[in-house]
């Protein structure tokens, strides 16, 4: 175990020498996919609950298929399927993009969180109280300044306790960065598997590693709840 | 030609992977019950044990412990064996693979049927109590059908991600249907026409699942509906 430690303790956290590595990519992975799809998710589940039918539909769908089919296979698709298509190879800027394991799994989490993320949105947002939309009202707020300055603060916030699971749950899903040769923390657990067949403390330090992660961010979102959701303590 | 001759070996697969997933949700089932009653016992190892086991499984991702627990099981069986001198015999992968999803999501279900025990009201237990009942005979009759009820919306959802990573048991080296569809699209050239018919068996997979338990949380539902007659 020490051994391990002293020898690829860097490439686990940091860098294996030339590219990053390990910890770093994996936060890398969580961070920009957790961002693109929180961003396009906000947009989406107010038009999949105030939109016209006709809007709301295909995000439906969207968020249907995305959610019934595993990530794994979504990624296989965004991966391989879409470069063997020649569509896709003969056009440079479609290849330089597809071409990276990176980019795809970049997308391919981004796709997924946003489908999970847009269902708990608008779970919320059905939620909201009655009497919150008709104080508003009362006070005379047109349509946007209801949306701008009560649902959509109203809804991220209350839908906080549900997001952080599912920032935990993306976390766990970008260990599936590997198959797509992306340098992840699973992915140097296997290459140190494979130069020393110490496999149980190879794995065991990267589950280590996502346990530590999970729990800091737990903290933070214990600690973000406890104070946007402040005011849910008070009665 | 169905699928390029490859129907027969991509059903087979859709088959295999179905099994694991059943068996695997009845190990994790088994386990979750252990672990609730575990969590809920006066005996403080007993709830230390099982808050281990539920936070550790539950923190780390499952892709992780896949591969931690299968690859390391013949190891650790192996020293085993040779700590007591006796032959080490080689594991069967699939009963691996099963162990290893069930013991996995054995962890979420013992989450979700502890709340679920929790949720019975206290006064039926005391009534059953004051009946005269026997700790096991208030389990057995008052808390176990009623905890069910609780617990199958979680359940089921607990299922349905099983299901999804049930298709992650190629990358353990097994000839699921995930594995068939990529050394079909990869004989044929045609990658995303096989990706996307796996997918369509996974997406039908999850909606024959959620139908099948819409119809069950009817049946079992906590406020009984009245019979039309």
């Amino acid at each position: 175990m020490i051994e391990i430690l002293k020898e690829f303790g860097l490439n686990f956290l940091w860098s294996d020498g030339y590219h990053w590595s390990g910890l770093s990519v994996t936060l890398w992975l969580l961070v920009t996919s957790a961002v693109i799809g929180l961003s396009a998710a906000i947009p989406l589940a107010l038009i999949r609950t105030y939109g016209s039918q006709w809007l709301a539909l295909p995000i439906r769908l969207y968020t249907l298929v995305f959610r019934g089919t595993p990530l794994f296979v979504q990624l296989l698709i965004i991966y391989s399927g879409l470069a063997s298509l020649s569509l896709i190879r003969e056009s440079s800027s479609l290849w330089w993009f597809f071409r990276d394991g990176m980019h795809c799994v970049i997308l391919a989490l981004a796709l997924n969180t946003c489908a999970y993320t847009i269902e708990i949105l608008a779970g919320v947002l059905r939620t909201t109280p009655r009497g919150e939309i008709e104080a508003a009202l009362a006070l005379g707020m047109t349509r946007s300044q209801l949306f701008i300055h009560v649902l959509i603060p109203g809804m991220l916030r209350r839908a906080l306790p549900a997001y952080s699971n599912e920032v935990i749950f993306v976390l766990h899903a970008t260990a599936i960065a590997f198959t797509a040769t992306v340098p992840d923390i699973l992915k140097i657990a296997a290459d140190v598997n494979a130069a020393t067949f110490k496999t149980f403390q190879a794995y065991g330090i990267a589950a280590l590693l996502y346990m530590l992660l999970a729990c800091a961010l737990v903290g933070v979102f214990r600690f973000a709840e406890r104070r946007l959701l402040a005011y849910q303590r008070l009665s | 030609m169905f699928l390029e001759g490859y129907g027969h070996l991509i059903f087979q697969g859709a088959w295999l992977t179905v099994q694991v997933a059943t068996w695997a949700a009845c190990v994790a089932i088994a386990l979750g019950l252990l672990g609730a009653l575990a969590k809920l016992s006066p005996l403080a190892p007993l709830r230390l044990v099982a808050t281990v086991y539920t936070t550790l499984v539950r923190s780390v991702p499952d892709l992780v412990l896949m591969l931690l627990i299968y690859y390391s099981a013949q190891i650790g069986l192996n020293q085993v064996a040779e700590a007591f001198g006796q032959e080490s015999f080689p594991l069967n992968p699939y009963g691996t693979a099963i162990g290893t999803l069930g013991f996995i999501y054995g962890a979420y279900c013992a989450e979700t049927f502890r709340g679920a025990f929790q949720a019975i009201p206290f006064g039926q237990l005391e009534a059953a109590r004051a009946y005269g009942m026997s700790h096991w005979q208030v389990l057995r009759r008052i808390r176990f059908p009623q905890m069910m009820r609780f617990a199958l919306p979680g359940i089921g959802n607990i299922w349905q991600v099983l299901l999804k990573s049930a298709g992650l048991i190629s990358l353990l080296g097994l000839n699921d249907m995930v594995q068939v569809a990529k050394q079909a699209g990869n004989a044929t050239s045609r990658q995303m026409f096989f990706y996307l018919v796996i997918a369509a068996i996974f997406f039908t997979f999850a909606i024959f699942s959620s139908l099948a338990l819409k119809h069950l949380e009817r049946r079992y539902s906590v406020e009984p509906q009245r019979r039309a007659s």
